[in-house]
């Protein structure tokens, strides 16, 4: 049996639904089905979450919603209403980089970078929990996002710097 | 503007012609000479608002513009394919240039832009891509510091070129830059043949770890994949496909379709077994091709899959004699101690995480086409026979997509969106889904591999035999073959892809002196090839240097030897000496017989250490590679560390070199660990990530780098060559832990424990 996105199952009709993504309210026509990550795409216009499977599997298009990873790609967004969706678009700015967005251009962490954005979302998830997280609880945090170029070992070395940023910034203040 | 901006050529109209047009001056270099003025730009993407078409032929042949602005457009047949390339060869250009890395932009990948370089494959875009656009900068040099000694009036020798600008010996306060140089005027210039190169000693920019340029606007949601492209007035579609999924033949016959069934708003495309259905929003297609029913009448065509690799033997085939010396056969059979072994390796997918995906916009005379492709021009060629119409109406523009690692199905996607688009009438975007990219892009091929020895009294090797098994590893869209190899072809028209005999026998030969010595590879007919086959990193390289490497450390135990100085007593070339000295130093080798025990109890946890080392294509990049791993039977192979030794010539950018070792070495661990696609007697099984997992971060193996840099050499690729040495270090390290020798990839815990069971 092929793994089916449960988004894919029910009843579709036409609705219209706000969205509260990366801090501005949008209000949107859409089938009530829609999988999230094509609101965010389509209608939004937002280039940082992917679609890799359409089935979870492979954490390309993860966003956070109230501060968790979240697949979007199996969630409705008509069940994310009233919710904080953020995406990658919604960490930083070339001005104003997230430290995870300057630790991973730092360690050279890309090739093809199609996985990198929800690398990035799923590693913000575990330094908001985990301020100093050691190697194998950032490679658990991160184990279900694919990467096919194999550039985990910066990945995990951005990760770490990363956090390192994270914690002085925090005593500095 | 920055330079990063030239990424989304045809996406950004206010990148085009405007701020260059008018009585811009400029220097353009190609292979001929221009005979008119340039004209300006009628091309939207182009950054320096010149015709380039103008020259012989018309064809495209400018490798670079200088414009008045001191800007420095490279055009490039190369793309860049998440591999740093598009970095690397504005390093290349701007250091024989004397200009500013930041002055650069590289515009790739273009048919009416770029020179055509064929493919973006085979490690080959530093190796060879480069070459052209290296000498054109280093004839722009020449040009440059001419027109200035003829305008200062002194002679070129007493003139330094320095960050685009150009100033008497011991004068650099007073310089003029190229731009001023050139003023209003347009000119061209051809490449000289041989042109005087910056000396290796002067560099400033080759050899330096320049940071990507592609990486800031990836990480920030900026960049535009080819996932990302829109067309005003753009519908989405989704091709409905049979369930003979992936194989080389299409055995299926479209019968019905309900078309009552069809939501409102959602059109259908129908031509031969080719159906798809197009609307406005991207749900509304998936929706309705999820719902729409269809039914097809198939012939079940392939093998078993517990004989695949018997049947693969038993195909027809034509043999080639790769490379011979002495003679094998009589060596064999006058040998006292002869040695076989058989090796086997899976079809597999292309790992890309971001599935296919094209845009087109095809009307009754003119097609554009926006592809992840790595040829625009073989790209062209085909859809224009798909098409029915001229090359010269069809307009294919790269875009990056997901890294492909060889042929995925980017070329398939683009011929769907371009079938679809002619039927429409209206720009349509084609987004594979995961189950299409497993199932329908090409496969790296199957292959068989028997390799037969023999030893003396003296435990020399006095034979050495290799014979594979494997269809062409290149089945590509080309000009020769039109539309029989994009699937959109084989679906509407019914034809099958074939190929030239290319990349089965790519590192069958080896490097080891022996005396009696003989290399054979029997080419399997495409068409009977039961999954379709085509291009996967290295081609047939992993798979022959994972049966030769694991050979020879078969033969070193046969004859108790370490198995490193069995290589090393065969070896001559010392740059091939001096990686496989380098990666076992550094890993601490010992030096001593394999393995160190034999697996006794099956939950016991066993570590082990294994090398091996290939020249890459027998003439290029040299890699020796140490593999440490730990296993038990219960829970199965785990690859620890990977030590690299890695001479690929000059280095152009080290770090980027080692982000590419690095990824090499993880996808080639999870090549040989984990990944083999699945099939029946109807078609692939394996659609989705859980029917074919990759290495995750739980199981990444540590991985240490030495970069032996020749400055004085050329500089060779490496986005290939260590992955072909990478799986037979895992199975040399599996057998030292162990006693036990996998001859089938990958090493999953099921191979294992079968082979625990056959060690009795």
């Amino acid at each position: 049996m092929m793994p089916q996105a449960s988004a894919t199952q029910g009843d579709q009709h036409d609705m219209t639904m706000t969205l509260r993504v990366n801090g501005e309210e949008h209000t949107l026509d859409t089938q009530s089905d829609t999988p999230l990550l094509y609101v965010l795409r389509s209608e939004l216009g937002l280039r940082g979450p992917k679609f890799g499977c359409g089935l979870g599997e492979c954490g390309a298009c993860t966003v956070l919603v109230d501060g968790r990873p979240l697949r979007s790609c199996i969630v409705p967004a008509s069940s994310l209403r009233e919710r904080d969706i953020v995406t990658l678009e919604g960490l930083g700015t070339p001005q104003q980089p997230h430290p995870l967005q300057q630790a991973f251009i730092d360690e050279q962490a890309a090739q093809c970078a199609y996985c990198i954005s929800g690398m990035i979302m799923t590693a913000k998830a575990l330094l908001d929990r985990h301020p100093d997280p050691d190697d194998e609880t950032i490679k658990q945090a991160l184990t279900a996002n694919l990467c096919g170029c194999g550039t985990h070992l910066r990945i995990l070395r951005a990760v770490k710097r990363a956090a390192s940023t994270l914690r002085e910034a925090t005593h500095d203040t | 503007m920055t330079p990063e901006r030239s990424w989304t050529k045809g996406l950004n109209p206010d990148l085009s012609r405007r701020t260059f047009v008018q009585g811009v001056g400029a220097l353009a270099v190609g292979f001929a000479l221009c005979p008119a003025v340039l004209r300006a730009a009628t091309i939207d993407n182009d950054v320096a608002g010149v015709d380039k078409t103008t020259l012989a032929k018309g064809a495209v042949d400018a490798w670079l513009v200088i414009t008045a602005n001191n800007e420095l457009v490279i055009y490039s047949g190369k793309v860049e394919l998440g591999t740093g390339v598009a970095t690397a060869l504005r390093q290349i250009v701007a250091e024989e240039l004397a200009m500013p890395f930041a002055a650069t932009r590289l515009i790739q990948g273009d048919t009416e832009l770029t020179p055509d370089q064929g493919y973006t494959a085979g490690s080959a875009t530093i190796q060879q891509g480069s070459d052209p656009m290296r000498r054109a900068a280093a004839t722009a040099r020449r040009l440059l510091i001419q027109r200035a000694a003829d305008t200062l009036g002194v002679t070129p020798d007493r003139l330094v070129t320095e960050q685009g600008r150009i100033h008497r010996v011991g004068e650099p306060t007073r310089s003029v830059s190229y731009g001023e140089l050139i003023g209003d005027d347009q000119f061209t210039q051809r490449i000289d043949e041989s042109p005087a190169f910056v000396d290796p000693q002067d560099y400033t920019l080759v050899g330096q770890s320049v940071p990507r340029v592609d990486i800031p606007p990836k990480v920030f949601g900026n960049f535009v994949y080819m996932q990302d492209v829109t067309r005003p007035g753009m519908w989405h579609a989704r091709v409905i496909r049979p369930p003979t999924v992936g194989t080389t033949t299409i055995a299926a016959t479209l019968e019905s379709i309900d078309e009552a069934a069809l939501p409102a708003g959602v059109q259908l495309v129908r031509r031969g077994n080719f159906l798809a259905v197009v609307a406005e929003t991207e749900w509304q297609a998936i929706r309705a091709a999820e719902a729409l029913p269809v039914t097809w009448l198939t012939r079940a065509g392939l093998p078993r899959p517990d004989a695949l690799y018997s049947s693969l033997k038993a195909s027809g085939a034509s043999e080639e004699v790769v490379a011979s010396r002495g003679d094998a056969q009589s060596a064999l059979s006058g040998a006292p101690r002869t040695f076989q072994a058989e090796y086997h390796w899976p079809y597999q997918a292309h790992d890309s995480i971001g599935p296919s995906c094209a845009v087109a916009d095809v009307s009754e005379r003119q097609a554009t086409v926006w592809s992840g492709t790595q040829g625009v021009y073989p790209l062209r060629s085909a859809l224009a026979d798909l098409l029915g119409m001229d090359e010269g109406a069809v307009h294919v523009i790269y875009v990056e997509a997901s890294g492909c690692y060889g042929h995925n199905g980017a070329d398939d996607a683009a011929a769907d969106a371009a079938l679809i688009s002619q039927a429409v009438r209206r720009p349509v975007r084609v987004q594979w889904s995961r189950q299409d990219e497993h199932g329908w892009g090409p496969k790296g091929p199957a292959m068989v591999m028997r390799l037969d020895a023999a030893l003396n009294d003296d435990d020399d090797i006095v034979a050495w035999q290799f014979a594979n098994w494997s269809p062409t590893h290149t089945t590509r869209p080309s000009a020769a073959q039109g539309a029989a190899n994009l699937l959109a072809g084989n679906l509407a028209l019914g034809l099958v892809p074939d190929g030239p005999q290319i990349g089965g026998d790519r590192n069958a030969p080896v490097e080891y002196a022996f005396d009696n010595y003989r290399v054979v590879t029997h080419w399997l007919p495409t068409a009977t090839s039961p999954l379709r086959p085509s291009a996967l990193r290295t081609l047939g390289a992993m798979q022959n240097t994972f049966a030769n490497e694991s050979f020879i450390d078969e033969l070193a135990f046969a004859a108790k030897a370490d198995p490193v100085a069995l290589r090393l007593r065969y070896l001559k070339d010392p740059r091939a000496i001096a990686v496989v000295k380098a990666a076992t130093q550094r890993a601490g080798w010992k030096g001593r017989p394999m393995p160190q025990r034999y697996l006794q109890i099956d939950d016991k946890s066993v570590a082990g250490q294994g090398m091996a080392f290939a020249q890459y294509e027998n003439q290029y990049a040299y890699v020796a590679a140490v593999a440490e791993v730990e296993l038990s039977v219960r829970r199965g192979v785990r690859v620890r560390k990977v030590t690299v030794a890695h001479d690929c010539g000059r280095i152009i950018n080290p770090d980027g070199l080692r982000n590419q070792i690095e990824g090499n070495v993880l996808q080639a661990t999870s090549r040989a660990l984990k990944e083999e696609i699945l099939f029946d007697h109807t078609g692939i099984t394996s659609l989705e990530w859980g029917a074919y997992p990759l290495l995750t971060f739980a199981e990444i193996p540590e991985v240490e780098i030495i970069l032996i840099d020749r400055p004085e050499q050329p500089p060779f690729g490496a986005g290939e060559p260590t992955s072909a040495v990478v799986p037979a270090a895992i199975a040399n390290a599996i057998f030292d832990a162990s006693g036990m020798r996998l001859r089938t990839a990958p090493f999953t815990r099921e191979r294992l424990s079968q082979a625990f069971q056959a060690l009795g």
